[in-house]
């Protein structure tokens, strides 16, 4: 997709690909809210929610923010940083089942 | 993804021409207007914030013995008294998700100079976000009269308020200040500023549709977020 001069900035898209892209998030989040109304349990519903939650976020990402159209320089400036992200929430499960397995050691066992 | 052609300069697509937009000697970003390359910057910065609150959510919920209350219990709603799981969540979703249908639309009537249809989109928006924050206010009201407090709850860990109030209390503050500036923005595209070029009061800067687009931008990391909130608080 090829548009965009200087004086007409950031281009009018059709109307169709925002209708669809409103479309599929609604049979999106409709799916995410089934994972609960079926009561999924175990990996099965967090795989599952996870897996509607980062495609909602996605094509909220590209579409509706016009990521998919934006500069390169600002897609990379954007997205890397999440990486940090992703590190911290690794960390914190760490620490969390440490934090967990600690209190109950000491909750059972008794400190010295 | 496409990096567009500016007038005098042209970018080779992908990193080749990220490298020259980014090492050139002059402004990064060619091409993207700055209000909207610093509203991008704030939204990183908060994006970290919101990341920050769910992560230590994540951190208090792991680490806690104590079972965390059901979520679609304690959010279940009576609906010809049938309790319905979740049921106010799901339709707080379907209202923001709506509201950012219109904005994306506003966005788009912006660009073709359509004044009215962007005006009335821009309104349409700021009711739906309105809507939000009355159905939350009542999911708070309805909470807080079951006995959930901060340090504690009838249903389970007494974390679990602390979470609750903080996350979606700071989703719905970011809502509440989007919607008092989409309706400022709604007067601003109906009285033609954006047409005339007139200036704003916080700047200088001609008005130009690319506020409404930045505007947008924000009001989609607002739902971006809840679409984080929905999965981890509400379904996990």
């Amino acid at each position: 997709m090829d548009e965009t001069k200087k004086d007409d900035q950031s281009s009018t898209h059709k109307i169709g690909i925002y209708l669809w892209i409103w479309g599929l998030l609604f049979v999106l989040s409709f799916f995410s809210y089934m994972v609960d109304w079926y009561q999924f349990q175990g990996m099965l519903r967090w795989s599952l929610i996870l897996f509607f939650m980062f495609l909602k976020a996605g094509l909220i990402m590209a579409f509706f923010m016009h990521l998919f159209w934006e500069r390169y320089a600002l897609v990379n400036v954007l997205l890397w940083p999440m990486t940090a992200i992703a590190c911290f929430v690794v960390l914190m499960v760490a620490e969390g089942k440490y934090t967990l397995f600690s209190r109950l050691f000491y909750f059972f066992v008794g400190g010295v | 993804m496409s990096d567009p052609n500016i007038d005098g300069l042209n970018l080779k697509p992908g990193f080749k021409g990220m490298a020259e937009d980014t090492g050139s000697d002059q402004t990064m970003f060619k091409g993207v207007h700055w209000g909207k390359a610093m509203m991008w910057i704030f939204l990183l910065s908060d994006t970290f914030v919101f990341s920050c609150f769910l992560i230590s959510y994540m951190k208090g919920r792991a680490s806690t013995p104590v079972d965390w209350p059901n979520t679609s219990e304690v959010f279940s709603l009576d609906a010809f008294g049938v309790p319905v799981p979740l049921l106010l969540i799901a339709i707080m979703t379907f209202v923001l998700i709506t509201s950012s249908g219109t904005m994306a639309l506003a966005v788009k009537y912006g660009y073709e100079k359509n004044r009215k249809m962007c005006g009335w989109l821009v309104l349409l928006t700021a009711i739906g976000g309105l809507t939000f924050v009355g159905m939350q206010v009542y999911e708070w009201s309805k909470l807080i009269h079951e006995g959930v407090r901060p340090w504690g709850n009838p249903f389970g860990a007494p974390q679990f308020g602390s979470f609750f109030f903080m996350i979606t209390g700071f989703h719905g503050f970011h809502v509440s200040i989007g919607v008092i500036f989409l309706f400022i923005y709604a007067y601003k595209v109906f009285a033609g500023h954006y047409d005339t070029q007139k200036r704003g009061w916080f700047t200088t800067m001609k008005g130009d549709y690319v506020e409404i687009e930045i505007l947008g931008l924000y009001w989609h990391f607002v739902d971006l977020v809840w679409v984080f909130i929905f999965a981890f608080f509400y379904l996990w």
